[in-house]
Formats: structure tokens, C-alpha cells, sequence
């Protein structure tokens, strides 16, 4: 399946959206589909830093539990909370109502390493 | 089964109904309310089930005739060692003088227990080539955490402190990090390579000055031997670091090498699986720690010492991590234990591990051409396989799991370990016939035909169970934990 074009995408399965100076953060259909019913996802809190590649949260599914890492470092201005009550949003709606994090990049680089959605989907499709 | 066996006893009840009868008071009747104050006693009757004597056995023996165990049908749980824990060890355990002691009896009323303890803890050490033995933790995490805490206090002994990471395999068992990060450690990963081993040249760039210890399974946890061992000892013992081993796999080497052989300092085993103490409904387990020399002094205590022709405890040991569970470990397990080590004797427990081993390889090369093997090798008492070929059909390694509940079956485990894709973990153990490996083989192998040829025969199964498949999904989302009765009974 072909992933969005305007976002941007981490070997993690992490998809960037940038909004203006900040960026929107969920992970993909890939991701979800791999995983299963998500059943649980953890995330920080707003004023939490993300620092690169590092775990900023989890996803639990009825078979096993998968850590969230960060595609960039920022801080988190925005939480959606949603997703305490509606884990299944990330099923359903993994690029709409199941972003994560809203974060203001404190190295907007980093950025430039994530891949293109033609890249990430050929990345995919080798698993 | 019929419906009405799954019934709740609390659904069979009705009012009134009994299953006894009490002869009448015969002491004066006291009222509740003049002894306690109003604040303790409930304004409503109990609800508890009114049910007769009959219906009370056929309820739970109609439940108890679900369980399912290895003494029921074949269990191949990979990770979990599921044999057959021999009656004989029963019988042992359940000896007056094994039972009916206490830990408060003076060592002189218990020489004998304490004898089987020590020659356990002795014979443990001959198995693990270790130098001391403790018994003293309850089991298999409890001992991981001991083993870490033995080998910081040595290090802080030595006053390295800067020594806070653990190395851990990717596909290492989720206890070993979680016990090195409750004993206080980092615990960083080492990546496994193309060959299902460790990845040398990654554990040389995560070894160093901080490294504590490296915690493995050899064999690790997709039953493959890690061959590079010595060279992965040199590796974190030239940085000052420790080997910790995790004795979870120990069916898969025992009289053929052991864990002080590849250079271990630590060891932990799992009584409960390789030395068939029960498993499951709360075990209860048992996991003895082992240490070469150097780690002795760090023992807890108190340590069962030989003192001339007498079995004594030592709590005369400033250097121990202390206590860490009340009296002397989980004693009636380690009965088991004996019993087994004693019954089987050093020959018998080499042909153990020799027929685990031969078991896994011969149900690997039946299922594979049916099944991906993700690591072509001659596997240990366990292998793994993949169901990415059945994914590709719709069928994932959870509806295989359900739809061998039909052919009679325990599943093996699923989605374990996490480094392989649809992964199924199958550890036949040493003590099945070839027969039940063969008709477990044709079971699996029906089941990926199946999946070719009518996919939703396994895509909804199980049939054949009680209860059909759960809502796993709703059950982890919406979980219900608490009965509560049906509106129309109320």
C-alpha cells in the first residue's frame, strides 16, 4: 500500500509531518498492520524532551509490546490524549486520528535523514 | 462439552437450596450487633451460591477436567521445558522427613534435610561447573536479580562503580533485562547476526569500562548453540566485566558442557524446568545460583556449610548481599530436584540433554518443508520457526496456535522471540516418543494445508474447545473483571 506522500518516514516506522516549525508524529500502516489490535499506547508528556532514535513511548498489541522512537529530538508541545480511551484509533486511522506527539524539532537535520514515502514504501516491501 | 458445564456457580444457584444440613444451636445465640460497631458489619446478606452437594462436585470436576498439562497431552512450549515431572519425585517429597520439618527446628532434629540440600547444592555446582551453590531464591527471576546483585557488590568491592551496563541479546528472554535494571544496572542490547548468534563485532563496540556483566542463554533463545562463546568470554572479561548464565536452556547441555566450561561466572537454573519441579498453577519454582570463586564471599546468607560430619548454616558473612528469602528456599521443589538428579545419575542426565536435542532436530527437519526455518543449523532442545509463508495466505502464526487446540494439542509459544517474524517456538523435550512428535508433525503439517487449501477452517478456529475464539483484542481494550450477574436473574 502507498503511504502518504507528504509526510516523511523513519526505519522505525515513524511518519513526520511537518506543520510549519513543528512536526506531527504517529507511526504507520505498516507498523500497525505488523503489530496487530493495539490494545494500550504510552506516550510523554507535553514538556517531555525527544531525543533521536531514542524510545519516547510505547504501543502495546494483543501480542506483544513495540517501544515508539523518536524520528527527531524536540520537545513535545502536544499529546494526543484520545488515544488513552481509543488505542483502536491506531488501526483505523494510523496518519489521522492516531498521531502521537506534536514536537518542536531542536535540530531540524535530522529531518533530512528520514525517507521519502517512495523510499520507506521499498523499504517495506522487502520485509 | 456440554453448555451447561460452563456455567458460573453462581448461575446455579437458587434460593434456598443447600448442600448440608447443621444440627440446631446449641449455644446461646449472641446478637452481632452488641459486639461490633455498626460501622463493621454489612447491611447485606453475602451473595454466595445456594447450590446442593452434587452440583458443587460435578461443578468443579467438570472444571478441573479442563486443565490441560503435560501428564494430559503434549505440551511443546517453546522456552518452558514442559517434560514430565516423574511420580517417584512426588512420593520423595511428600517423605515425613521432608515434609513435615520446620525451619525453626534446630539444625540437629533436620541433619537430613539439610544433607539433601547440601548434596544438591553440590551436585547443582558439578552441573554448571560452578564452585558454591546457593538454594536460596524462589525461582527463576529471582535468581537472575540475585546473580546481578552478587556480581555489583563485587564490583563495588573493587571499587569500580563506573560499571553500570549489562549486555543483553536481542533475543535474550525479557526477565534478563528487566532483572538487570531492577538490580540497578543500564541494560544496553547486543544484536544478533545472520547466523541467529551473537553479533561479535557489535558486543566488542558495546563492551567497555562501564560493562558490568553479559547476561546469555547458550543455548540462546532460538535453541541454537552460541558457538562463539570463549571468544565472547575473552571479550568481556579482557573489559573486567562478568558472564552471567541464564539457566533457562541448561535441558540442552547437561554432562555435554557446562557454563563454567565457557567461561561463566554466574549461573542461575530453572528447577522447574530442566530438574522437573512442577510447572505452572504457581509452581511454586526454584532457581539456585551458582558462582565460581571469586563471587563465593558475595552469597547470600545464610550458606549451608559442611562443617566435620555436620550440615550447618553460615550467617557469619560480611561480604553476602544479605538475605533474600525467608528461611531456605522454595525446600519441597528442591526435593523434586534431588530426586530427579539422584534417579537419572550423571549418565541418565546426559541422555537427557542428548534426546531433548534429538527430539527438536527431528520434528525441525519433519515441518520443514512446510514451515520457514528462519536459521539453517542443527538446533538445541528448542527451534524456532516462521509462519511467513501461511501470513502470505491470511493465516498468521496465532490462528495456527488455535487451530492445533482442535487437533488436542498445547501450542507451542508464539511471537517469541521478537527478532523472528510469525515466530513459533517448539521444545519437544527429551521426553516424548517419536510417535507424539510424528503425530504432532502431521498435525502441523494438515494445519498448512489447511491454510493453502481452506483457510478458514484455522482462520476461525478452535471448533472442537468449550469456548471458541476470544475477543482478545476487546478483552485487553475493555477488560471485564468482575462477575456480575445477568439483568433478567436479578
Amino acid at each position: 500500500m502507498a503511504s502518504p506522500k507528504e509526510l516523511k518516514y523513519s526505519e522505525e516506522h515513524e511518519w513526520v509531518k511537518e506543520e510549519g516549525d513543528k512536526v506531527r508524529i504517529g507511526i504507520t500502516t505498516f507498523a500497525q498492520s505488523e503489530l496487530g489490535d493495539i490494545v494500550f499506547v504510552e506516550l510523554p508528556e507535553v514538556g517531555d524532551e525527544l531525543e533521536v532514535n531514542e524510545p519516547f513511548g510505547s504501543v502495546e498489541s494483543v501480542k506483544t509490546v513495540s517501544e515508539l522512537y523518536a524520528p527527531v529530538s524536540g520537545k513535545v508541545v502536544e499529546v494526543n490524549e484520545e488515544l488513552d480511551d481509543s488505542p483502536e484509533f491506531v488501526n483505523e486511522s494510523p496518519y489521522e486520528k492516531a498521531w502521537m506527539v506534536v514536537v518542536e524539532p531542536s535540530n531540524r537535520d535530522e529531518l533530512d535523514n528520514l525517507m521519502s514515502a517512495e523510499e520507506y514504501d521499498k523499504l517495506t516491501d522487502e520485509v | 462439552m456440554k453448555r451447561e458445564e460452563q456455567r458460573l456457580i453462581f448461575e446455579l444457584s437458587r434460593p434456598g437450596r443447600s448442600g448440608g444440613s447443621l444440627p440446631e444451636n446449641d449455644v446461646p445465640e449472641i446478637n452481632v450487633n452488641e459486639l461490633f460497631s455498626s460501622d463493621y458489619i454489612r447491611k447485606d446478606e453475602p451473595e454466595l451460591p445456594e447450590v446442593s452437594e452434587l452440583q458443587l462436585i460435578r461443578h468443579y470436576t467438570a472444571l478441573s477436567n479442563r486443565n490441560f498439562g503435560v501428564d494430559s497431552g503434549f505440551y511443546p512450549l517453546g522456552s518452558c521445558t514442559m517434560k514430565y515431572n516423574p511420580k517417584v519425585n512426588e512420593g520423595i517429597a511428600r517423605m515425613a522427613g521432608f515434609a513435615h520439618i520446620h525451619p525453626y527446628q534446630p539444625e540437629s532434629q533436620v541433619q537430613g534435610a539439610l544433607q539433601m540440600m547440601y548434596e544438591l547444592q553440590d551436585s547443582l555446582a558439578a552441573i554448571t561447573g560452578m564452585n558454591t551453590v546457593t538454594l536460596q531464591s524462589a525461582a527463576g527471576a529471582q535468581g537472575e536479580w540475585t546473580g546481578l546483585m552478587i556480581i555489583r557488590a563485587f564490583h563495588e568491592a573493587n571499587g569500580d562503580h563506573q560499571r553500570t551496563k549489562v549486555i543483553v541479546p536481542d533475543s535474550a528472554h525479557g526477565t534478563n533485562p528487566a532483572s538487570a535494571s531492577v538490580a540497578g544496572f543500564d541494560p544496553v542490547t547486543v544484536k544478533t547476526d545472520e547466523r541467529g548468534l551473537v553479533d561479535l563485532e557489535h558486543l566488542r563496540e558495546v563492551t567497555g569500562p562501564d560493562t558490568a556483566a553479559l547476561m546469555l542463554t547458550n543455548p540462546n533463545t532460538l535453541g541454537l548453540f552460541e558457538e562463539d562463546i570463549v571468544e565472547m568470554a575473552e571479550i568481556i572479561h579482557d573489559a573486567g566485566g562478568k558472564l552471567y548464565y541464564d539457566g533457562a536452556n541448561s535441558n540442552a547441555i547437561m554432562g555435554k558442557t557446562s557454563p563454567g566450561d565457557m567461561g561463566f561466572d554466574v549461573v542461575h537454573l530453572n528447577l522447574h524446568k530442566t530438574f522437573t519441579g512442577p510447572h505452572g498453577g504457581g509452581g511454586p519454582g526454584s532457581g539456585p545460583v551458582g558462582v565460581k570463586e571469586e563471587l563465593v564471599p558475595y552469597l547470600p546468607k545464610p550458606l549451608l556449610v559442611k562443617d566435620g560430619e555436620d550440615y550447618t548454616w553460615n550467617y557469619d558473612r560480611p561480604e553476602a548481599i544479605g538475605r533474600i528469602k525467608p528461611f531456605y528456599g522454595n525446600f519441597g521443589i528442591n526435593v523434586r530436584a534431588y530426586a530427579y538428579i539422584r534417579t537419572m545419575g550423571p549418565t541418565g542426565l546426559h541422555q537427557v540433554s542428548e534426546n531433548a536435542v534429538l527430539n527438536a532436530n527431528y520434528l525441525m527437519k519433519r515441518l520443514e518443508p512446510y514451515y520457514d526455518i528462519p536459521y539453517q543449523q542443527y538446533c538445541k532442545h528448542e527451534f524456532v520457526l516462521s509462519a511467513k509463508r501461511q501470513k502470505k495466505l491470511g493465516v498468521r502464526a496465532l490462528d495456527i496456535a488455535k487451530r492445533l487446540l482442535d487437533y488436542g494439542y498445547h501450542p507451542p509459544t508464539i511471537y517469541f522471540p521478537l527478532n523472528v517474524e510469525e515466530c513459533m517456538m517448539i521444545e519437544p523435550t527429551e521426553t516424548e516418543s517419536k510417535e507424539t512428535l510424528d503425530e504432532f508433525a502431521d498435525a502441523m503439517i494438515a494445519i498448512a494445508k489447511e491454510a493453502e487449501e481452506e483457510p478458514d477452517q484455522v482462520l476461525e478456529a478452535p471448533h472442537e474447545t468449550v469456548i471458541s475464539r476470544l475477543d482478545e483484542t476487546q478483552a485487553a481494550r475493555k477488560p471485564i473483571l468482575r462477575y456480575e450477574k445477568a439483568k433478567e436473574e436479578q
